[in-house]
């Protein structure tokens, strides 16, 4: 499986990952190994297989739907780069 | 007085406890060394001033009768464990700025039971790595060199700084946390001892996350008793966690009775694997030999999908990577860039934000779990981690612990492997399968290679029983004698 340019650029996209131009060639190379060593799973049968998503062999605990840690704005908003009014800022999304 | 930094972390305990010196005299000691390691960049940040504090608070407790069980010892956090007050990098630029205004779960337990930070430790950025190379602030050096060999090795990874620390002797213990060998690999290339528990034995909140279904904390210290002692407090059921088990937590420290006799222990043929050095596998013979002397059984057992688990590994991980990194978008926490717009505010963000590993990883994860591919990579990788979990149940219905090497080498050279992912991905190859399965793992200290560097053993257990992996690893540690030190050469 090997991966060009295009679709490392399509791909950081989609993951919001600013990779420079130059970059690109040896990423695409990288991650084809990648995938050429992962691709050994073809190999497995897996016919009739379950996917595995959790090791833990329990249903999700439930709660009720009610605030347990809440009244903490000042905390929540403590690391933001940018705040204000109680809000955090991001750049103008709205013509 | 004898070097108060030479003793073990239950030597210590017993030694406040018995008033022969002070948490004071302690910290002070191991603040002193953390400060002259310097060279080993194994901490993002120092707390001695915490440290003392927290120090002053448990020697009025003593005073008072009222030690707790880890009362006035020094330990190192990996920088991965969010702490109230106390900037937590995970060791990446994007979270360089971030001073958390909570307290994970487990640290908070650790403190509820008297332990004494003395800082963040060292590791792979977001904990993705096996050589510490990959920290935003610098690699860790190991202890260890090889005699006559100045040059720098890895400490392993990804918790090489909490390793490191212990090995040199300016933390009595450490957290680690693991998610493909993370404890053990790094243990076994320092000489220490670490276990990963099962999963869910250990709340992973307020810890970065890295891939949720596979991330544990766990212990690393200089012997297995001090390993049991600390897992005893790190563990327990968090309702903040949802994959966190309910069950009560034994008396690890109970579980060492040195008793093994009948005891089954499987050896998996599948991880003698191609190229493995000679010494090694004479290493992992002359353990099962020491088991078997102790009273064990031992018997040969089939793992058949071994080779398929870091395959698997590097899908699923991966794949969980890029939606938990997901979070680290300039907005409410973290790195700013500026951009034109909100897309590039972001994509400035990430990119100047991660570092290499982290982006290949991230940008690996993304793919395998776009439309079109997911079905091939992700729901396949899930099929085989199911069937690699048969494996090992189908194992542990013949015997009681499964006994493995580590690590496929002795700690290597820095730069010996950072050119080549996969060369650095097989260093995981006899941890990965036991952290699919959601197993615990130890790692015990077996002996020197032949150029002088330290090479661990490793326990495999059922879900939950610790027990038996921390009584068996106490067994071979007293056969193997490991009483080895680095040489002192860090000093300033």
């Amino acid at each position: 499986m090997a991966l060009d340019k295009a679709t490392v650029t399509k791909i950081a996209h989609l993951a919001r990952l600013r990779v420079a131009d130059s970059e690109k060639d040896s990423l695409a190379g990288e991650l084809s190994n990648i995938l050429t060593f992962i691709a050994q799973l073809d190999q497995v049968d897996t016919t009739g297989v379950e996917p595995m998503t959790s090791v833990v062999a329990m249903p999700l605990p439930r709660r009720p739907d009610v605030v347990t840690d809440g009244h903490q704005q000042a905390d929540v908003l403590k690391n933001a780069p940018e705040s204000t009014a109680g809000f955090f800022v991001i750049p103008k999304v709205i013509e | 007085m004898a070097d108060l930094c030479d003793l073990t972390l239950a030597e210590a305990r017993d030694g406040i406890r018995a008033k022969k010196f002070s948490s004071a005299e302690l910290t002070r000691a191991h603040v002193d060394a953390m400060i002259s390691a310097r060279p080993l960049n194994a901490f993002i940040s120092e707390t001695p001033v915490i440290a003392k504090a927290m120090a002053d608070e448990s020697d009025k407790r003593i005073a008072r009768g009222e030690a707790r069980a880890l009362e006035g010892l020094p330990l190192a956090i990996k920088d991965l464990f969010c702490t109230k007050g106390v900037r937590t990098t995970a060791a990446s630029h994007i979270l360089e700025p971030f001073v958390p205004t909570y307290e994970s779960t487990v640290t908070s337990k650790l403190w509820a039971d008297g332990a004494v930070m003395l800082g963040k430790a060292n590791l792979d950025e977001f904990a993705m790595g096996s050589s510490n190379e990959t920290s935003y602030f610098g690699p860790v050096e190991n202890p260890w060199r090889k005699p006559g060999d100045n040059r720098a090795r890895v400490p392993g990874g990804s918790s090489g700084g909490s390793a490191a620390a212990v090995a040199a002797r300016f933390a009595l213990g450490a957290t680690g946390t693991d998610t493909g060998g993370s404890i053990r690999q790094p243990a076994a290339f320092c000489g220490i001892a670490g276990i990963k528990p099962t999963y869910g034995r250990c709340s992973r909140w307020g810890i970065v996350a890295f891939a949720s279904s596979l991330d544990q904390a766990g212990p690393m210290a200089r012997t297995v008793k001090d390993c049991a002692i600390l897992l005893r407090s790190m563990s327990g059921f968090d309702p903040k966690d949802s994959t966190s088990v309910d069950m009560p937590v034994p008396d690890y420290e109970k579980a060492l009775t040195g008793n093994i006799k009948g005891l089954k222990v499987g050896i998996p043929e599948e991880y003698r694997v191609d190229g493995m050095p000679a010494e090694i596998d004479a290493m992992w013979r002359r353990g099962a030999d020491w088991l078997k002397a102790a009273g064990a059984i031992i018997k040969p057992v089939k793992l058949l999908l071994t080779t398929y688990a870091l395959p698997t590994y590097y899908i699923v991980a991966p794949a969980e990577c890029s939606s938990n990194l997901a979070r680290y978008d300039g907005v409410r926490f973290g790195l700013r860039t500026k951009g034109d717009d909100l897309t590039g505010m972001y994509e400035g963000t990430r990119g100047e934000g991660f570092g290499r590993e982290v982006r290949r990883r991230i940008l690996i994860g993304t793919y395998v779990l776009s439309a079109g591919y997911y079905d091939a990579y992700y729901l396949k990788a899930q099929r085989v981690r199911a069937l690699i979990a048969r494996d090992f149940a189908n194992a542990f219905n013949e015997v009681d612990v499964l006994l493995t090497p580590t690590a496929p080498s002795s700690a290597f050279a820095r730069g010996e492997k950072s050119a080549d992912p996969i060369a650095m991905y097989l260093n995981d190859v006899f941890t990965v399968p036991a952290s699919l399965a959601g197993l615990p793992g130890m790692s015990v200290p077996a002996g020197l290679s032949s150029d002088g560097l330290p090479l661990g053993l490793q326990l495999i257990g059922r879900a939950y029983d610790e027990e038996t992996v921390l009584r068996t690893a106490a067994v071979l540690e007293e056969a193997a004698q490991f009483e080895a030190r680095p040489p002192v050469w860090w000093k300033q």
